[in-house]
């Protein structure tokens, strides 16, 4: 047997042996073992909580794969939060054909990245779908951690703050759209796919003053920092020459007419903290891989209230427009 | 209109017509059916929704910024 | 490996964006403009310079003198809806893959966008490159593969290209809606007006690539308006700003090529060639917020009917106006700014633009509405 069929998820035998021979191996603990109708686990504090379906096509990509992406992602959303991923579910929708070795790849670099946030899986379910209803894979996971650095919010971002990014950007999105169909380009570019609590928890232990923080993911950088200006009420002021971005990023925008500040981060966070913190949080994350190229990228003060604003090579200035839904090459 | 971008000519293929370009990492091919003059590895053309259109002039390309750059060099031995 | 190229993408790209150099042509232009007392009133045809000039915020570090008008150069802006519709009708016929580039997925026409068609389930892909529908054909022996042309000379003869190879190869199923459109003829209509405001011209750069700088000279002739053909880096558009500075300095209306590296006189022959194989100029072409133009669009050979998906296609042949309060038919032209129309930014805004100049990025209220100018964010 190679390929996953409707029976799998009917609940019978073979749901029986693909939960055992694929789930529990890759994700085994005391609590998911014992297959109850629900989990029961011990809180202490406060909390957050967050969920994400995946969907993304490819499912394989240069860098990771839907199910890195699928833990990578809801335990980053706790990261930014300031919350330590502890306890996550997992639901997964598998059209019917679905390869087995692909879903015990894909379960495998879960597990993985599931050791590098110290959290795990205590809860999940299986349906398969007949074929043409659901595009190969979906996975949805939900997260529960520990809010160990409190008081982070979009819209507590004050003058004099300072923004700082924690790696080069658009590095996702740029790699996820020359993989579709259609688009033949080749690039060595991988996604920045990558668990971002480390990095966070190395912040935390620094003692740095986070105001906001968020991972840059759908709309990049510019939709987060767009946010932030309306629901601070601040002007967020950008120098488009401290930004990092990656040679191949900026080789994919001009040939496909894109925006660096639009492609989204996988494994890449924007954050505003104290303006005496801000060398000294650079200096903390460039001594961990995931944040070799963190940079101060900006400031925050009251000129254009409510705007992200960039500052060009040559001391002009534009907006930095948000993007407008879905990507599109452009020929004009 | 019309976004085109200079790219590196990095293979060539005589049958199909066609050269693979880089440009700044991200490696395309493209055809020759539109190009005037013959190509080299190493030239650099100007690319159109997958077409090179023109190979960029090396004599004019670095003239203007030359000369500009000569200007800038002169004012900061003052 | 030949000799020895003095070319790579750090001169190409960095160095024709570089800080140092713009500021020092700002420099000379502040010098050459100094014993001119007039405002020099420049149009950027092409929309692709329009986004270079929002995107660097060139206009900041010129004097206050020189305008930036902003004209009708993107072939999605001013595609009237009814072409936009015959899209939308053609993707939902049965058996039916309709290609097109990314530009063109967003535009509304009056029953809605490609991606709304797509939702109702039509199968519309978008390409990078023309030649990919070759691809689609091949795969989709049993369906018809409608390409929907857009673009002005620069585009087409990419268009051609793929009909030349489609011909080649014994494809029978792709058809053809063409919608490739002229610069000059535009050009002529703006600054041919009683009214018009327009002092000198920024020309396309790689429409020039394709036609060579020759076809503007009539132009110049006939207007003694400089024209200086220019390249889409932001150094090139202030060299191009300083070279008609110095025309009005010297007295001169020329053409001028500031885009030498890839512009001759003569242009691309091959690509002329192929153009002049496949396609002959059509009468008329309705220009989204001009109007008719004479003789500014291609349309297939009558050789290549076979191909023509417009006769193969039950398609009305109407035309739908914009909203009234859309003054894109001035802001093309040169008459008015973004701002002055009532509009912008209101009822019409890039995710549901009303008319031409908001409909792409490369058009002008989009650009302003991005970008901003500053002094009015």
């Amino acid at each position: 047997m190679k390929e996953i069929l409707l029976e799998h998820g009917g609940g019978g035998e073979s749901t029986g042996k693909l939960i055992n021979d694929i789930f529990l191996e890759a994700f085994s603990n005391e609590t998911l073992n014992k297959l109850e109708d629900a989990s029961p686990f011990f809180a202490d504090g406060k909390m957050a909580m967050t969920t994400d379906s995946y969907t993304v096509n490819p499912v394989f990509f240069s860098g990771g794969n839907i199910g890195k992406l699928s833990i990578c992602g809801t335990c980053n959303d706790l990261a930014m939060m300031g919350a330590k991923p502890g306890y996550i579910s997992c639901g997964f929708i598998i059209e019917e054909g679905f390869g087995i070795d692909e879903l015990k790849t894909i379960v495998k670099s879960m597990s993985e990245e599931l050791k590098k946030n110290n959290a795990v899986i205590i809860t999940g379910d299986t349906k398969v779908v007949p074929r043409g209803n659901a595009d190969k894979i979906y996975i949805n996971t939900t997260g529960v951690g520990e809010i160990v650095y409190d008081g982070l919010s979009s819209s507590g971002i004050g003058e004099g703050d300072m923004i700082v990014v924690s790696n080069s950007i658009g590095e996702h999105g740029a790699h996820i759209f020359v993989m579709r169909e259609g688009i033949n380009i080749k690039s060595d570019l991988k996604s920045d796919c990558r668990s971002l609590w480390p990095l966070v928890d190395l912040l935390i232990k620094a003692g740095i003053r986070i105001k906001a923080i968020r991972d840059a993911t759908r709309g990049g950088l510019s939709a987060v920092l767009n946010e932030w200006a309306r629901q601070s009420n601040v002007c967020i002021k950008l120098k488009e020459e401290l930004i990092p971005v990656k040679r191949e990023v900026k080789g994919i925008c001009e040939l496909l007419g894109f925006e660096p500040y639009h492609l989204a981060c996988e494994g890449t966070f924007v954050m505003a903290v104290d303006r005496e913190d801000a060398d000294k949080a650079v200096e903390a994350m460039r001594s961990h891989e995931y944040g070799s190229n963190a940079a101060v990228i900006g400031t925050v003060d009251s000129e254009f209230i409510s705007k992200a604003v960039l500052e060009t090579g040559i001391g002009t200035k534009r907006i930095l427009d948000i993007p407008a839904g879905v990507l599109l090459p452009r020929i004009c | 209109m019309c976004l085109a971008i200079p790219s590196k000519v990095i293979e060539i293929d005589h049958e199909m017509n066609s050269i693979t370009v880089d440009t700044m990492g991200a490696a395309r091919s493209a055809s020759l059916d539109l190009l005037p003059e013959p190509v080299e590895i190493g030239d650099y053309v100007i690319l159109h929704v997958g077409f090179a259109i023109r190979k960029v002039d090396e004599k004019s390309a670095i003239e203007v910024i030359d000369y500009y750059n000569e200007i800038l060099a002169d004012e900061q031995e003052e | 490996m030949n000799k020895k190229s003095k070319l790579s993408f750090s001169l190409l790209l960095d160095d024709y964006r570089d800080s140092h150099i713009i500021k020092k042509i700002a420099e000379r232009i502040d010098q050459s403009i100094a014993g001119i007392d007039r405002k020099i009133r420049i149009m950027e045809v092409c929309g692709g310079h329009t986004h270079i000039i929002a995107k660097y915020g060139l206009e900041q570090i010129l004097p206050e003198t020189i305008e930036f008008i902003h004209g009708p150069g993107c072939p999605v802006c001013i595609m009237p809806k009814e072409r936009i519709d015959h899209a939308y009708i053609m993707s939902l016929e049965k058996d039916v893959i309709l290609v097109s580039l990314g530009d063109m997925m967003r535009v509304p026409g009056s029953y809605g966008s490609l991606f709304d068609a797509r939702a109702k389930g039509a199968d519309i892909r978008f390409v990078y490159s023309p030649l990919d529908t070759l691809d689609i054909a091949k795969e989709n022996p049993d369906k018809r593969i409608v390409f929907f042309a857009i673009g002005f000379e620069t585009t087409t003869p990419m268009t051609a290209a793929l009909i030349e190879r489609q011909i080649k190869e014994s494809l029978k199923n792709i058809l053809y809606h063409i919608n490739h459109v002229t610069v000059p003829e535009p050009m002529e209509v703006v600054v041919s007006e009683d009214d018009s405001n327009i002092d000198a011209f920024i020309a396309p750069s790689h429409v020039s690539v394709i036609t060579g700088a020759k076809i503007y000279q009539p132009i110049v002739n006939k207007y003694k308006i400089p024209i200086v053909v220019s390249g889409f880096e932001p150094v090139d558009v202030m060299e191009s700003v300083r070279m008609i500075v110095q025309q009005f300095a010297d007295n001169r209306a020329e053409l001028e090529i500031e885009y030498k590296r890839g512009v001759t006189t003569e242009g691309n022959i091959k690509a002329q060639k192929m153009i002049d194989k496949y396609f002959e100029k059509d009468d008329f072409f309705r220009w989204r917020g001009v109007g008719d133009i004479p003789q500014s669009s291609y349309r297939l050979r009558s050789e290549y009917s076979y191909l023509n998906a417009e006769l193969i296609f039950d398609l009305p042949d109407n035309s739908i106006d914009d909203h009234k309060l859309c003054m894109c038919g001035d802001i093309l032209k040169g008459k008015a700014k973004p701002f002055d129309c009532k509009a912008f930014g209101k009822t019409c805004t890039p995710g549901k633009p009303l008319g031409a100049c908001m409909v792409s990025d490369e058009g002008s209220c989009a650009a302003y509405y991005r970008y901003g100018r500053f002094n009015k964010i």
